[in-house]
């Protein structure tokens, strides 16, 4: 079960993972996770699902190297099976019917930005896509989101590649050009900073904004209140009322707090590892 | 040799780890009979002509069979006679509401101490276990008949026991990793050991039972499909309650707020009081306050001051007369020295600059008018705020129902309060699909849970088997407990 089929280095940490999983291919939909164990003792981690093949069984996931748990996961290798993969849990994204859309994506954002911009594309919407990443060499599937984009536009913040700077001035350029026409939601995913950089972007020319939120969670099926998360003044739980949100309505402040929780803790892991880099 | 214990004398005391020793250690508090202490208590049992206890008990065990068992030697057999009524003793020996059960009903509390029923059904349980292979019942030919069990929880568990006796196929989805749902997530391991817990479903698996973890029904299969793709015949749902509730109140997301089901779900199934050798982690904290009066709240208390809480104080609005977890936890808080403040209630928790807790403010309370639930309404009483300084709180103050399944089956339905709504058999609206436990009644006990298992397991047993709905409902005592097999009662019409 849950066995690697195929495992791929996208870019220095970032690891991209086809997975099988039979049950969760069939029900799974653009913008919901899993949460996965790389062995029995191993954090439950959170990963949104980047892709699905229904036919084969099979999912992708694709993730970054920042801890001990993902660091196990990264040793897996093809062949091997996780502990446990769980899902597909949350909301799915709201697919709507609009006449163009904007596509954020920082970071690993990419990964869970593909499937929803093309399921807009799919639905007739022109997709505008802004891919943003700290260097060019970490930048990872520009092709997959130019094949489901109607304009793609890179920013590096080292101008490797790309604009150099940062996603949300070319996001406030693509709104000024045409917020006013026809552009009726933004989707930001990627870093908590910038997801949150987004939104105020976007507040200005009130255009809604949806982000979908990396909070900690245990069970990721509304039973623990890990991922609560403080949305409009109510308090909302990311794994079952998510992981999707108004992003101008996300008190950004306590969200940034509590994914610092275990900041020492996560230290005191790493340290523990076979393989410690700088 | 066995000196006889009159039955006027109290019960024979349960050795148990002295509180100093055990806030080191998550070993088990109550360290259980041996067997001639055991002998000894269930020789204070006066054989009642008409022994009462039984009726106490929501699974219908067979107490006056088995205590008078162990008061001859028979430890063995004991055990199995409870396993007639119950697949999980010795999880029920240690988590049973006893004293509000069985052993309120026994006669001996007129004049004293009932028979600890309890203490005698968990030494019949680990008996058995210490004793060899547990010997397996006999399990009726195969019906082909498929059932489903959406949560391997002490509701499931019971269904999923039940019906493969019976001779069905049995298989239950587990969204969790470990099958036991809060047997492993929620009650701490001081308290019932895990190692018991994976005994006792290995019991259900060698009885052929067979469990699918990682499995979120709702999500990544619904009843829909088990039913019409995956050719199951009949549903059982006991997906637990689990959607904690908070107060409402100013600054509960500041760091070093848990939910009590996150925090011991951290620490019991995900073991973080062994991190880093395992890689979840938990805050620690010197200064912790639990919020709330009931069980839970106490497994977190006692958690927190083995997991190095040097002052742990458990915030209850109430006072100790009203206060809903067990006496038996109370005093076992007490002895580990955790401090109770009744009469009390948070009204804010305040954090640094980083959005760590610091100080909860808090005020005193008094007891006013009677409520809905017959308690004297806590009424804050002005002018009496202050602040606590506090490093961890733990907030257990209850339960909502979960919609992750619900909201995905719409054809069961439900209550206002999103719990699912089923008659007294556990048939709900979907006449496939029967539920039981904290998704029917809110948060409960275990045996409750393991009650309404029972009871939705016969009428599943029956509707697989073609029978006739039984005449009005009013089971008669062999119709809630199979020591004669259910379908001797409905299939043989």
């Amino acid at each position: 079960m849950a066995t690697i089929l195929t495992k791929t280095e996208l870019a220095p940490k970032i690891l991209e993972f086809c997975v099988a999983a039979p049950r969760i291919a069939r029900k799974a939909l653009p913008g919901q996770f899993v949460i996965v164990m790389a062995d029995p003792v191993a954090e439950r981690i959170p990963l949104t699902v980047a892709d699905f093949d229904r036919e084969e069984g099979t999912i992708t996931l694709v993730m970054m190297v920042v801890g001990a748990s993902s660091w196990k996961l990264s040793q897996l290798q093809v062949g091997d099976s996780l502990y446990a993969v769980i899902g597909p849990l949350g909301h799915a994204s709201q697919v709507e019917d609009l006449p163009a859309v904007v596509m954020v994506a920082g970071g690993v954002g990419t990964a869970p930005i593909f499937p929803i911009a093309r399921a807009f594309r799919t639905q007739g919407a022109r997709v505008i896509t802004i891919q943003g990443a700290r260097s060019g060499s970490l930048l990872f599937w520009s092709d997959r989101l130019q094949s489901v984009s109607d304009e793609l536009h890179i920013s590096t913040d080292d101008g490797s590649a790309g604009r150099k700077g940062l996603v949300t001035e070319l996001l406030r350029e693509v709104l000024e050009r045409d917020a006013a026409r026809d552009i009726g939601c933004v989707y930001a995913i990627g870093p908590t900073p910038m997801m949150r950089f987004c939104a105020k972007t976007t507040e200005p020319f009130g255009v809604r904004t949806i982000v979908s939120l990396n909070s900690i969670m245990v069970d990721g099926t509304g039973m623990c209140g890990g991922c609560r998360v403080d949305v409009g003044g109510q308090i909302r739980f990311t794994c079952v009322d998510g992981p999707e949100f108004d992003g101008h309505q996300v008190n950004w402040e306590t969200l940034l707090a509590r994914q610092k929780t275990y900041h020492t803790h996560e230290q005191c892991s790493l340290q523990r590892l076979p393989v410690t880099e700088s | 040799m066995i000196t006889k214990r009159s039955s006027r004398a109290g019960r024979v005391p349960m050795p148990e780890q002295p509180p100093e020793q055990r806030i080191g250690n998550f070993d088990e508090v109550p360290l259980g009979y041996d067997p001639a202490q055991a002998q000894a208590e269930a020789g204070r049992c006066l054989r009642c002509k008409n022994p009462r206890c039984r009726e106490g008990c929501p699974v219908g065990v067979d107490i006056p069979g088995f205590v008078g068992l162990i008061a001859d030697g028979q430890h063995g057999q004991a055990a199995a006679r409870i396993k007639e009524a119950n697949c999980l003793p010795a999880v029920c020996g240690r988590v049973c509401p006893q004293e509000s059960q069985c052993e309120a009903l026994c006669v001996l509390t007129r004049r004293g101490e009932a028979v600890a029923i309890g203490r005698l059904e968990r030494f019949a349980a680990d008996y058995e276990r210490m004793h060899g292979e547990v010997p397996l019942p006999e399990r009726r030919p195969a019906t082909g008949k498929r059932v489903a069990v959406i949560g391997a929880g002490p509701a499931g568990l019971t269904v999923a026991g039940d019906l493969v006796r019976e001779g069905h196929e049995v298989t239950i989805f587990e969204a969790f990793h470990k099958a036991g749902g809060v047997l492993v997530y929620g009650i701490p391991e001081f308290r019932l050991p895990k190692r018991i817990v994976e005994q006792e479903i290995d019991y259900l698996r060698r009885l052929g039972v067979k469990i699918e973890l990682n499995q979120v029904v709702g999500q990544s299969v619904t009843i829909q499909d088990l039913l019409e793709e995956e050719g199951f015949d009949a549903v059982f749902l006991g997906v637990g309650a689990g959607l904690p509730v908070v107060m409402g109140i100013p600054g509960e997301n500041l760091v070093g707020i848990y939910l009590a089901n996150e925090y011991l779900t951290r620490v019991n199934l995900m073991q973080a009081y062994a991190f880093p050798a395992v890689d979840t982690p938990v805050v620690r904290g010197k200064r912790v306050c639990v919020v709330g009066g009931g069980n839970v709240a106490m497994d977190a208390a006692r958690t927190a001051r083995r997991m190095g809480g040097e002052q742990v104080t458990v915030l209850y609005r109430r006072t100790l007369d009203e206060i809903p977890a067990r006496a038996e936890e109370v005093h076992h808080a007490q002895a580990e020295g955790i401090e109770f403040r009744t009469l009390c209630a948070p009204l804010e928790y305040l954090g640094d600059d980083r959005g760590v807790l610091r100080q909860v403010r808090c005020q005193v309370m008094e007891l006013g008018e009677p409520d809905a639930s017959g308690r004297r309404r806590p009424v804050p009483k002005p002018g009496t705020e202050f602040l606590l300084d506090t490093d961890l709180v733990i907030i257990a103050i209850g339960s909502g129902a979960n919609p992750l399944l619900t909201r995905r089956t719409p054809e069961v339905a439900l209550n206002r309060r999103g719990y699912i709504t089923a008659d007294e058999r556990g048939l709900t609206s979907h006449p496939q699909v029967w539920a039981g436990g904290d998704i029917v009644t809110g948060s409960a006990t275990v045996i409750l849970a393991m009650g309404a298992g029972r009871q939705a397991a016969q009428d599943i047993h029956r509707y697989l088997s073609g029978s006739p709905l039984p005449g009005p409902a009013e089971p008669t005592p062999d119709s809630t407990c199979p020591a004669v097999p259910v379908s001797d009662v409905f299939s043989s019409a």
